[in-house]
């Protein structure tokens, strides 16, 4: 399992990354596409829209079960990796260089709040 | 605490994902369960069904107590070594579980049975023998183990393992097995592929699957089951039906004999009750997700469920079984609920692909 030191991880298995802009970039961890299994289908949300932390707001889809990507942060999408819809099974391939979605946070600092590689390994391994 | 096979250790040591299924510790996967699904398909794969349980029935009463138990009906065994698919019934017509048996003599049968289903059936079958009076004794082999070769290549693959079965196997057709020494090589499988399902004593299970590893023979999961048994339209006890279900209702009426005087458990309550559903294929028509059991379909002749969904590796699109109302025709159309949607599916004949050719044809082709 794979858990970059420059990352930032939710309990329901996001990955944060915080852009020099002031931006999030958002995925899921190698530890949850593992888990997910094959990847064949995702629905990404629409540039604009804004949703609270901890709101679903994407939904993934192995050949094994359905789930839901929740907001990490409260915050608006910037922006859909859409050119993943495609060809879905890169998640699986690489978690951390597949990204879903930007987002703009509501406030500068929500994401320093999450957890870091070492508590989320911790977390994951549970 | 878990149940485990004698190839537990082989698995973990292959990196595969473990579940619990059913109460045993099974590989769901050894990497991509689509690869695996795919070697089935174009090679040769191989599954560790081990925690399924072969039940021997020995005894002069063998033959006619499988004429009461069996809904198929086991007088079609004449020939040592056929074998018959079939559901052993309650007395409400439900399906206690779905098996295949295997024919050696009069005297001497053996049932192949689901892993979850082990226990029950074996009470079932005792309680069974007792109300009957059959004299046949009922021997659950757990000395046993079995893997299934899967795939174009598997038979080719099981002749250059174990070169001392290709004499008794070479022309065995399929639904065919043959004993060699205290192995059974059954031309049977789940997936809609050539190949074999090897019965054989425990002891020997790791050497063998290593040695089909020698040879190319793809570990495959329960995942790639799965998925393969579904393109191959074949049930799964427990989804596609159980003890509430008749077999009628659940695609499998040519299984059941109605028509004969034979006297099975469940057809006093399968002849008082007409078949109320019918067992279709789904085959979804846009984008937009996966179908997944229990979603609600929406026919012209009422609603329905599906029973079993997936996305078909082969297809490269989400199908399903489903359970609709009387007369929904094959090429209708109906709809999915997904999620917040009604998503476009079409309903198809069965099966999905077989023996590595896709038999459905999609809309875009119809079109």
């Amino acid at each position: 399992m794979k858990t970059p030191e420059h990352l930032k991880y939710t309990e329901t298995h996001e990955w944060v990354a915080a852009e020099a802009d002031g931006t999030l970039t958002v995925g899921i961890t190698d530890h949850a596409q593992e888990v997910l299994g094959d990847i064949v289908f995702l629905e990404l949300p629409s540039a604009g829209k804004r949703y609270g932390q901890g709101e679903a707001c994407a939904v993934i889809e192995s050949v094994k079960a359905a789930s839901d990507i929740y907001m990490p942060v409260a915050g608006t999408v910037l922006a859909a990796n859409d050119d993943l819809v495609g060809s879905p099974q890169k998640v699986n391939a690489d978690a951390y260089a597949a990204w879903l979605f930007r987002i703009k946070p509501d406030n500068a600092r929500d994401a320093d709040k999450l957890m870091n590689a070492a508590a989320y390994s911790t977390h994951a391994a549970k | 605490m878990l149940k485990t096979t004698p190839l537990n250790a082989v698995h973990r040591a292959l990196g595969a994902r473990m579940v619990d299924f059913g109460g045993w510790d099974m590989p769901v996967n050894y990497g991509s369960q689509i690869e695996e699904h795919h070697a089935v398909r174009r090679a040769a794969g191989m599954f560790d069904v081990s925690h399924m349980l072969a039940i021997d029935l020995v005894g002069a009463g063998a033959r006619d107590f499988l004429r009461r138990a069996l809904a198929n009906n086991v007088d079609k065994l004449k020939l040592p070594g056929r074998a018959l698919y079939s559901c052993m019934l309650n007395d409400a017509g439900g399906v206690v579980d779905d098996l295949i048996a295997y024919f050696f003599t009069d005297q001497s049968f053996r049932l192949v049975v689901n892993a979850g289903r082990a226990e029950v059936d074996l009470d079932w079958l005792d309680a069974l023998r007792r109300r009957v009076g059959a004299a046949a004794e009922i021997a659950p082999r757990r000395d046993l183990a079995l893997i299934a070769v899967q795939g174009p290549q598997a038979r080719e693959r099981v002749w250059q393992a174990l070169p001392e079965t290709c004499a008794a196997t070479k022309t065995l057709p399929p639904f065919h097995s043959a004993q060699v020494g205290d192995w059974m090589v059954a031309r049977t499988g789940y997936t809609g592929e050539d190949g074999f399902e090897l019965v054989f004593p425990s002891a020997r299970a790791v050497a063998l699957w290593n040695a089909f590893i020698d040879i190319g023979v793809r570990p495959c999961g329960l995942g790639a089951r799965d998925t393969l048994r579904l393109e191959a339209g074949m049930n799964l006890w427990g989804q596609d039906m159980d003890e509430s279900v008749s077999p009628l209702d659940a695609g499998l009426a040519w299984t059941v004999d109605l028509a004969g005087a034979r006297d099975f458990i469940g057809k006093g309550a399968l002849l008082a009750h007409a078949q109320i559903r019918q067992m279709s294929g789904l085959m979804l028509a846009e984008k937009g997700g996966v179908l997944r059991r229990a979603q609600k379909v929406a026919t012209a002749q009422g609603e329905g469920v599906i029973t079993s969904g997936t996305y078909a590796p082969t297809l490269e699109r989400s199908i399903a079984l489903a359970r609709l109302p009387l007369g929904v025709a094959t090429g209708s159309p109906v709809e999915v609920a997904i999620r917040d949607r009604q998503l476009a599916a079409m309903v198809v004949q069965l099966p999905f692909v077989r023996h590595g050719k896709v038999l459905v044809t999609t809309m875009e082709e119809k079109s």
